[in-house]
């Protein structure tokens, strides 16, 4: 896996932040530690998880801390800046404001599920990945029910494949409450 | 499980941080009490094995502990979540 260089994961992080009307933190030093932590963990897993999250090393769990975490919309909304602090809102990056302490927004059922994957044998591991992919297959037990459902955003039809809708629509940044789930129904015959 | 400890002059209390190697904030709360010359033990538990994860995890959520980084325990029972530099020092009489 070629990993992204540091200048790579930097541009990506601001075009991101053009994007979604936030900044990257505006202490020079603490930015590059945040895009180093990212790159260890691009190289680690194949994926820039959250550095300041314990990740699985399983994609299927992780997708929700992979930088930008799917809870950095509305903790830059709420705190003024991302759980790890990476991102911030204007007031923050103009030093009009303090760096905010966040809380953890992940849910803790997530948290106790990736760890309860990463800490599965290889074999059992693949199964999860596997059930993961299924979402119909009966799954193991105990194992985390992951199943990537379809959603649109009935402001602008975005549609997205994932566990859960984004809190914000990343197209035309319409709330959660405007995804709905798009009910597919497979049928085999013959 | 791989602890690391870092010596100094302040042993009044005794003070633990679960830390991730990757975190930015890990790394300060480990500079700060390095900076206060807080004697402290550390371990990043992004590079433990599954089984001593599992260990940490228990370990944590038994002292009432949420699964955030860093996670600072005094005297073994007084938690500090997060760089949390005035709780630190409350904590630790600094």
């Amino acid at each position: 896996m070629t990993s992204s260089t540091i200048e790579q994961l930097r541009g990506r992080a601001e075009a991101d932040a053009r994007t979604s009307g936030c900044y990257l933190i505006p202490d020079k030093e603490l930015l590059q530690a945040f895009l180093e932590g990212l790159q260890t963990n691009e190289q680690r897993y194949g994926y820039p998880s959250c550095p300041c999250r314990l990740a699985s090393g399983l994609l299927e769990y992780d997708r929700d801390i992979m930088c930008p975490c799917d809870y950095r919309d509305p903790d830059v909304a709420e705190y003024g800046s991302c759980y790890c602090r990476l991102y911030v809102n204007k007031e923050v990056f103009e030093g009009k404001k303090e760096l905010p302490s966040v809380p953890e927004r992940r849910p803790l059922e997530k948290q106790a599920r990736a760890f309860q994957a990463a800490s599965m044998p290889r074999e059992q591991g693949s199964k999860a990945e596997a059930a993961a992919d299924e979402a119909s297959s009966e799954k193991p037990e105990d194992l985390v029910k992951i199943g990537p459902k379809m959603w649109y955003c009935k402001q602008c039809g975005y549609v997205v494949f994932r566990e859960d809708p984004p809190y914000v629509c990343p197209v035309c940044k319409a709330k959660r409450e405007f995804f709905a789930e798009i009910k597919t129904k497979v049928e085999f015959s013959g | 499980m791989n602890i690391s400890k870092v010596d100094g002059k302040n042993t009044k209390h005794k003070v633990f941080v679960y830390a991730l190697s990757t975190c930015v904030w890990c790394k300060m709360t480990k500079q700060f009490l390095r900076d206060s010359s807080v004697a402290f033990e550390y371990v990043d538990v992004d590079l433990c094995s599954e089984e001593d994860k599992e260990k940490i995890r228990k370990n944590i959520k038994d002292l009432g502990g949420s699964l955030s980084y860093p996670t600072t325990i005094i005297d073994d029972k007084k938690i500090v979540m997060g760089f949390r530099k005035d709780l630190l020092k409350e904590a630790l009489e600094l």
